[in-house]
Order: structure tokens, then sequence, then C-alpha cells
């Protein structure tokens, strides 16, 4: 059973709590972008085996959206933190690197 | 290869079983093939036999992190149909469902294809609208199937509860030649017959690179060693985003965890497949009496060939309001298989950005009714760049807005 602190709320939501939204921190496009872009925002995933980056709503809790970095593998959660962001924050990665020296972030 | 038959059987009765020589080698590698399929699931193993069957290319590895058949082939629920509603999608499915009805005799190895019928029940309006419109689409693509009301079903499935609390039976749609097989003798078969014509099954052996120069594929790095070849077909299932990520790009695919389950065996009370869409689940039984239940995937990402143990409760709960005599039966067994879903719940079967790099996959929960169209398809693609039942499948459609939106007929169901 999975586990994640909403930091919206701060309370420990189970996993038929939450809803999962897929990749996170993926370059937005809109109108005049180009094929290439579209395709990689709409369609194209790194989808890794390991950790992973991805959006999560608090459906049945308080309804709002975070984001997580978590092991595909594993399951091992190396925390939660707030949608606002572009890219994972040092505390998570530092998390993360301590867990998994040898990761490195997706280009 | 010596042949198995009645015959045969005799014949080894009387050496005590001593004679049964190996269904299929296992050697190490070489240092090059013409093709190398990576991953021998159904899919590549099948891609690999229509190699060499249709086109002569018969200097082929397959090569296999695990076991032959020990993905999502010998994991699934076995469910054959072929009554999708998109052209190209009914034409895939129907070449396979239609190869089934004679592989065991083609390969010369018994996969107990079972075309006991497939009802798949409408529980909302929506659904009875749906489905009528799917029998007109099969009617028009020659796919034989049918709508049929609330007693047909009952008098097809004696077990079936028609007016269930929350959602009635009011009909279903129903495949008489769509059915069941048995998913290890596919690969098994496909494997032997592999072996037959020459080609290096490579089990316990991963691909860990794939290397490449001016864009065009060169060959594998794996933990036996690198091998070199022409032609590099990726047929791995969930593990497509790992491969793709080695041949340097990136596909519209994330992989998820699906379950299924098994009960006690208990005597013969159901002899078509039933699936209960709305619900969300579906049961057949199998020729040892078990009851085989597929489940549901998980809502995010994960390798883990597990799955939530949440889906397991709201798949029983459903099927218990649609056979209520199930209620008392034990579950022996449950596990997961990673499966890989696009967007539009359709596969793909295409050229790459890397050169004479071919990939299939995107079967996601419903692809082991496919092994045969599908391995006839991607060896027609890789022998000569193109094939008329893969090209609407590849992977530009993305890009192009081009979908072959299935996601009602494939996204629960199986
Ligand atoms: C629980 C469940 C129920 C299902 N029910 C049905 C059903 O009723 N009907 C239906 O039609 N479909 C069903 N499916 C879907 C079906 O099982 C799959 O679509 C199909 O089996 C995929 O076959 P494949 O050959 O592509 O993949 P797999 O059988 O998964 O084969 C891929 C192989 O690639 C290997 N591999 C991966 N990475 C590497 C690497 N780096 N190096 C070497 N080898 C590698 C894996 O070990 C694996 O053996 C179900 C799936 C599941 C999980
Ligand atoms: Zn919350």
């Amino acid at each position: 059973m999975l586990i994640l602190d909403c930091p919206c709320c701060g309370r420990a939501a189970d996993e038929t709590e939450l809803e999962g939204g897929g990749e996170a921190h993926l370059t937005r496009f809109g109108p005049g972008a180009s094929d290439d872009d579209f395709e990689r925002y709409l369609f194209l995933r790194g989808n890794p085996k390991g950790v992973h980056f991805e959006r999560w709503r608090h459906a049945y809790g308080c309804g709002k959206w975070f984001l997580a970095a978590r092991c595909t593998t594993t399951l091992e959660v190396f925390g939660t933190y707030a949608a606002q962001t572009t890219a994972p924050p040092p505390e998570i990665v530092a998390a993360i690197k301590a867990r998994r020296p040898n990761w490195e972030a997706p280009v | 290869m010596r042949r198995y038959s009645a015959f045969a059987i005799a014949r080894e009765a009387l050496r005590h079983h001593k004679g049964w020589e190996r269904a299929w080698r296992s050697p190490e590698p070489r240092p090059r093939y013409d093709a190398i399929i990576v991953g021998a699931g159904g899919h590549g193993l099948a891609t690999a036999y229509f190699l060499g069957k249709n086109h002569g290319l018969k200097n082929v590895a397959i090569i296999e992190k695990g076991w032959l058949g020990g993905g999502n082939t010998g994991r699934n629920t076995t469910i054959i149909r072929s009554n999708y509603l998109q052209d190209p999608s009914a034409a895939i499915y129907e070449k396979a469902r239609s190869l089934y009805e004679t592989i065991s005799q083609d390969l010369n190895y018994n996969v107990m294809f079972s075309p006991r019928g497939v009802i798949m029940l409408a529980q909302t309006h929506h659904e009875v609208r749906g489905y009528q419109r799917t029998a007109h689409a099969n009617a028009l693509q020659g796919v034989q199937t049918e709508w049929i009301g609330p007693e047909r079903v009952k008098e097809l499935c004696p077990i079936i509860n028609l007016d269930g609390p929350r959602y009635p039976v009011l009909g279903g749609l129903w495949q008489a030649r769509g059915g069941t097989a048995r998913h290890d003798a596919v690969a098994w078969g496909y494997a032997r017959a592999c072996s037959a014509m020459g080609m290096d099954i490579i089990q316990q052996c991963e691909v860990t690179g794939v290397r490449s120069s001016n864009g065009q594929v060169m060959g594998v790095e794996t933990t036996k060693g690198p091998i070199d070849c022409d032609k590099l077909g990726v047929v791995v299932a969930g593990h497509s985003g790992v491969l793709a990520e080695m041949a340097g790009f990136r596909l519209p695919i994330e992989s998820v965890s699906l379950q299924a389950l098994v009960s006690e065996p208990i005597k013969p009370c159901m002899d078509v497949v039933v699936m209960a869409n709305t619900v969300h689940g579906y049961m057949s039984q199998s020729d040892k009496g078990e009851m085989v239940i597929g489940g549901g995937t998980d809502g995010y990402n994960n390798y883990t060939q597990r799955g939530s143990f949440h889906h397991v409760e709201e798949t029983v709960r459903a099927l218990i309001e649609t056979f209520p005599m199930i209620s008392r039966l034990k579950m022996l067994r449950q596990w997961g298989g990673i499966v890989d879903v696009t967007g539009d719940r359709s596969p793909i079967i295409s050229k790459t950005p890397l050169g004479n790099c071919f990939i299939n996959c995107g079967w996601g929960t419903g692809g082991f009714k496919a092994i045969p169209g599908s391995g006839w398809a991607m060896a027609e693609l890789m022998a000569k760049g193109g094939s008329t039942l893969a090209d609407a499948f590849s992977l530009d459609r993305f890009r192009e807005g081009r979908f072959i939106d299935e996601s009602v007929a494939a996204g629960v169901a199986h």
C-alpha cells in the first residue's frame, strides 16, 4: 500500500485517497509550438524504472495537486513537495542521492 | 525437431519416456546475427518465427533477460477476441485470432486454443449503445460478432445474475469464436519452432545497452557481452521505456502493474468467457477448474509485478454481484505483470528514430490475443520496411494526431 504525505494538508494519504497524474516537470507547450514539442509534452514519457518525479492529487482529501519523488520498482518514497515548482527542490534531490548514490537527474 | 504425435507418445511410453528431446536448444550467443529480437515473450518469439517462416530470415537471436514466456505472456488471463472498434485494430486482432485457429497444427504444439466464446456484458445504456455500434462496425470489418439480449446471456452463462442490484445485465456483445488458449504453450510452441529453424534463444541474458553509429543500430550490449546485428527488434512490453532510453528516444508509453487471480478448482460451471467492464471484472474457468479472474491496473507508474491490494477487493466485489455463487470461493494465487499502456490504448509496431531498430510494444492489458498477428506484422515490417497490418500502428501517429482510439474497448478489458 502506497502512502504519500500530502504537503498541502499535511495528512498521510493512502493510495485509495489519491489519484496519480503522471510525469511531473513537463514543459508545457501551447499554440504555435512545433509538432515535436507538442508530441513531447502531450505523449512522450521517460517511464523510468527507478526514480520517478510525478504528479498526484489528494482527490478524496484536500483535493489539491502536489508532486512526489518515488521509486517505481521498490515504491520507496523520497519525498513530496509543492506542485508550484519546475524542478525537484534540493532537499528532495539530496534525499534521493542519500539512498541512490549513482542516480543522476534525467536531462 | 522430432514431431509430436499420438504415435510419438506410444513410442516414448515403450521407452519409459527417455527419448523425448529438449523442446529448444540453449546456446551461447554468437558474435553476430542478421537480426536480434530483444524479449522472448509471445510477441518477440512470434516475430522471430515469422521472420524465418515468411521471410526466410533465420540467422536470428532472441535475447531474454529472464526465462522465455516469464513476462506478461505467462501472466495473463488468456482471453482471445477481435471485437475491436477501429478498422486497423479489427484487421490485426482478427488476423491473430484466425491464426490461433490453426496454430497448434502449424507449430505441431498444442496451445489448447479453446474458442468457447466471449461475452462482453452491457450493464449501462451507454454500454448498450457502444456495443451495438461495435457489432455494426465488426459486421463491416468481416469480424463475426453479435449483439445479444439478456435471455441469451443467461442461456450462454447460467451462473450469471441478470438483475444485480446496481447494474442489471442489459445484453452483451458476443463473439462465438473468441475464447482462451494456454499462454505458456504459445511461447513454448513458438520457441520450439524458432529453435528448429536454427535460431538461438538466449535466456538469462539481459540487454544493457544499444550500440549505434551514424544513426544506425550496430548491436546490443548484454550481460553475456556485446552482440552485433543488422536489424534490431525491441519487443519487451513493460520494459519498452527502459530499452528506448538505451536507444536514445522516448515513447508515448507508461508502465503500470496489472493483476490477476485464480480461485481453488471447482467443477465445471462456466464454459464461456464473461467480461463485465462497467463493474470492472472478468472471469473464465480453466481446464483445471480454477476460476481465472482479471483485476485492475494500478493508477501510477510502477515495475513491481505485484499490484495494489485494493484492486483485488474491487474486482472480487464486482464479480460477486455478477456471479453470486462464487462468494464462498477461496482464492489461490494472485500476481501482477507490467503492462505498457499508450494514450490511445492501441499498440505500436514501428520503425524508430534509430535506423534499423524496430519496436513492437504498447499492447498494454490486451496483447495475448494478438501474438500471432503481431508477430506476422512485425516480421514483415522488419524484413520489408513496411506492412499493411502494421503501418497504421506507427510511432508517428501521436505526432500526427492519427490515433487509433480503442480506449473504451481495451483500456479496461483484456
Ligand atoms: C494480469 C494480466 C492479464 C492479462 N490478460 C490478458 C488477456 O486476457 N488477454 C490478452 O489478450 N492480453 C492480456 N494481457 C496482456 C498480455 O499479457 C500482454 O499484452 C502480452 O503478453 C505481451 O506480450 P509481450 O511478448 O509483448 O511481452 P512479455 O511477455 O512481457 O515479454 C517481454 C519480455 O521481454 C523481456 N525483457 C525485458 N527487458 C529486457 C532486457 N533488457 N533484455 C532482455 N529481455 C528483456 C522480459 O523479461 C519479457 O520476458 C494481460 C496482462 C496481464 C499482466
Ligand atoms: Zn491533502
